[in-house]
């Protein structure tokens, strides 16, 4: 789960990193009192969850509370890559002395956290990774052990950080690094972390927690972006809606339909162990995207069992909201019982699966 | 085969939950040594003929055991996977959903305990005609000289199936799991392979994310001589979400269909555009 910026600076600042003054405003009115409590110029930020908002418009500056208004007001009626802004974030605008770079990430192929950091933040890190690593600090953490603060002086003296901003920087390297396993974090990013003046401030802030932690951080589950779902769902673009078993199998299912010469309209994956009950939701699911012509379910059963899966089918067929063609690939564990629940219930099914996909692609293309 | 064989003897962490009772019997019927289950405070009671302990080190005492299975729950996971590094050889941890944080330090305590570990959030290990450790349906596998290693649960049992309904079968099929942290890799299991004499040749399924199909395919370049086929689901899926920057620099381009298929490409294995291909592929050694 992705956090929005101002979800994660109130986090930040809680942990004792310091973000820039200012408040969250949905209405343009809302924008104006912030700036004027404010009395500076200040940044309008919209908050969405997609990255690369500075380039794309979303991120506005006004040196009155006039001015505020006008640009939140343009702000809150647009669409930033895709993205309604509901919210504004409304801060304080820094001068920019300096830009740092600091993240602390998942690193899969070390299996432990890395702290990633550089003297040359802003929205250039990534080619700078790519033109010049040396200018990118790389610090694995051992997962068993305690990140003591001296080991994030050493990586701020590998930055490049002189004197007093030793510490300080790696004060901030250090709390990041903590927050980061406090809140069971994927990505913890500061960028830019900004100095002006003797203030270090993180401009920027990006979080996400790993939704499969939240039975550990009940702060989380009220959160908007969490949304409890019982299958992976995402829309596309084409007619044919997918349904399978597991991600690697669904994923296959509509390489082939396309192969075929088919579109997929959707990704539906049911898991591991789906009960009749959620197999009709996943019917249904697909059934009510106006985009979808024919329904391909494909299941191999391992912990699945296909005689859930074909009572599911009869249920979610007797009470769908409108007449679609299904075409199912039902086999793995329990598919004699499965195969006859469906064959008394007078619905065809195949056992292969390329077959299946060649038949969805052909019923799609006779309508 | 590889990891499993006829001196792995198995408990089971979770015996008397739905998942871990329902697949002791599936693991005994296949013929698998399953010679003890552990669940606290169920201890003495017995369950399909198989003695339960409150704990490893109590397991230990009475059996030969080596090795886990583990279908503790989430939450509970990370507590039952210690236990089983710090007593045991391998440990297979079926549970899906475990914390990543959680699993950074089941890997490395692991390493240190020298454990082998496979998954989470794995179908397991089977060596047909030997055993199985994990949920798999057994019937769909058959003695060969075939190593499969694969990133996804049911799609794994989707290649098994034709390579088997060709004729054919499997040394020994490994899901590592399909979470970002796993233990065993694509590249470990490899490398098994090539010094195992019962393998010929080695299937690798892999998928979109992540950039564990670059490094194998790096690992295949360097080390591995017996012919590799992969197939890498994901060709027509929309590009993933962004992981802030930090994402960008550490993966590198990697992740897409497009640059996993090219690495393998450059590391001479033969990439499937579908499962059929791959018997075809096989026939053709």
């Amino acid at each position: 789960m992705k956090l929005y910026e101002y979800n994660a600076k109130e986090i930040f600042k809680k942990e004792g990193i310091p973000t820039p003054d200012g408040g969250v405003a949905n209405t343009p009115k809302d924008v104006e009192k912030i700036a004027k409590r404010l009395g500076k110029p200040v940044a309008v930020k919209s908050q969405i969850l997609a990255g690369g908002r500075g380039k794309a418009g979303g991120i506005r500056f006004a040196d009155s509370p006039e001015n505020a208004y006008k640009v939140g007001e343009e702000l809150l009626s647009s669409l930033i890559k895709g993205e309604k802004i509901e919210r504004v974030l409304v801060e304080e605008k820094i001068p920019i002395e300096e830009e740092f770079y600091i993240s602390v990430i998942v690193d899969r192929t070390m299996k432990k956290p890395l702290i990633i950091a550089s003297s040359e933040g802003g929205v250039e890190i990534e080619e700078l990774a790519h033109k010049h690593p040396e200018k990118i600090i790389r610090y694995h953490v051992d997962p068993l052990g305690e990140f003591l603060p001296y080991e994030a002086r050493e990586i701020a003296r590998k930055m490049g950080m002189e004197g007093k901003l030793i510490s300080r920087v790696g004060s901030i390297i250090w709390r990041l690094y903590n927050l980061f396993r406090k809140y069971d974090a994927l990505l913890a990013e500061i960028n830019p972390l900004v100095l002006s003046g003797d203030n270090l401030v993180a401009v920027d802030a990006k979080l996400e927690i790993d939704d499969d932690s939240i039975f550990r951080h009940p702060e989380f589950k009220k959160q908007e972006e969490y949304e409890a779902s019982e299958f992976a769902f995402v829309k596309l673009d084409g007619n044919i809606a997918v349904i399978g078993n597991g991600a690697g199998l669904t994923l296959t299912a509509m390489d082939l339909i396309k192969l075929q010469g088919g579109e997929p309209a959707t990704f539906l994956d049911i898991g591991g162990g789906a009960s009749p009950e959620i197999i009709r939701k996943a019917i249904n699911r697909v059934i009510s995207y106006s985009k979808v012509d024919v329904v391909f379910l494909n299941v191999l059963g391992g912990i699945t069992r296909a005689d859930d899966v074909a009572k599911g089918v009869v249920e979610a067929l007797r009470d769908a909201e409108r007449d679609i063609p299904l075409v199912i690939r039902l086999t793995g564990t329990n598919e004699e019982e499965g195969q006859r629940i469906l064959k008394e219930a007078g619905i065809p099914f195949e056992t292969s699966l390329e077959k299946a996909a060649a038949k969805a692609v052909e019923v799609a293309k006779r309508l | 085969m590889i990891i499993l064989d006829e001196n792995t003897r198995c408990l089971v962490q979770g015996i008397t939950g739905k998942q871990g009772s329902f697949h002791t019997r599936q693991m005994l019927e296949y013929g698998t040594k399953i010679v003890a289950g552990v669940t606290p405070g169920k201890g003495g009671q017995e369950l399909l003929g198989v003695k339960i302990y409150n704990s490893i080190e109590e397991a230990k005492e009475e059996t030969d055991v080596n090795a886990s299975i583990i279908f503790v729950p989430a939450p509970f996971a990370k507590d039952a996977a210690y236990e089983a590094i710090k007593h045991l050889d391998l440990v297979v941890i079926i549970t899906e959903h475990i914390p990543v944080h959680d699993s950074m330090q089941i890997m490395e305590y692991g390493k240190r305990m020298k454990t082998t570990i496979i998954g989470p959030n794995t179908p397991g290990i089977i060596t047909p005609g030997v055993g199985k450790l994990g949920i798999m349906p057994g019937h769909i596998f058959q003695e060969g000289d075939i190593g499969i290693v694969s990133r996804s649960g049911t799609l794994t049992y989707e290649f098994a199936h034709q390579i088997t309904s060709n004729g054919m079968g499997q040394s020994t099929c490994i899901g590592i799991g399909g979470d970002p942290i796993v233990g065993l890799t694509f590249a470990d299991v490899l490398k098994e392979f090539e010094e195992d004499k019962d393998t010929r040749a080695m299937l690798m399924i892999g998928e979109i994310g992540g950039d564990a199909e670059e490094r194998a395919a790096e690992y295949i370049k360097e080390h591995i001589s017996k012919p590799v086929m992969a197939f890498i689901a994901g060709r027509t899926a929309p590009p993933g979400k962004r992981m802030g920057h930090a994402g960008a620099i550490i993966e590198r381009g990697a992740g897409t269909a497009e640059s996993k298929i090219r690495a393998l490409e450059k590391a001479d294995v033969q990439v499937a555009e579908k499962p059929s291909d791959i018997p075809e592929m096989l026939k053709e050694l």
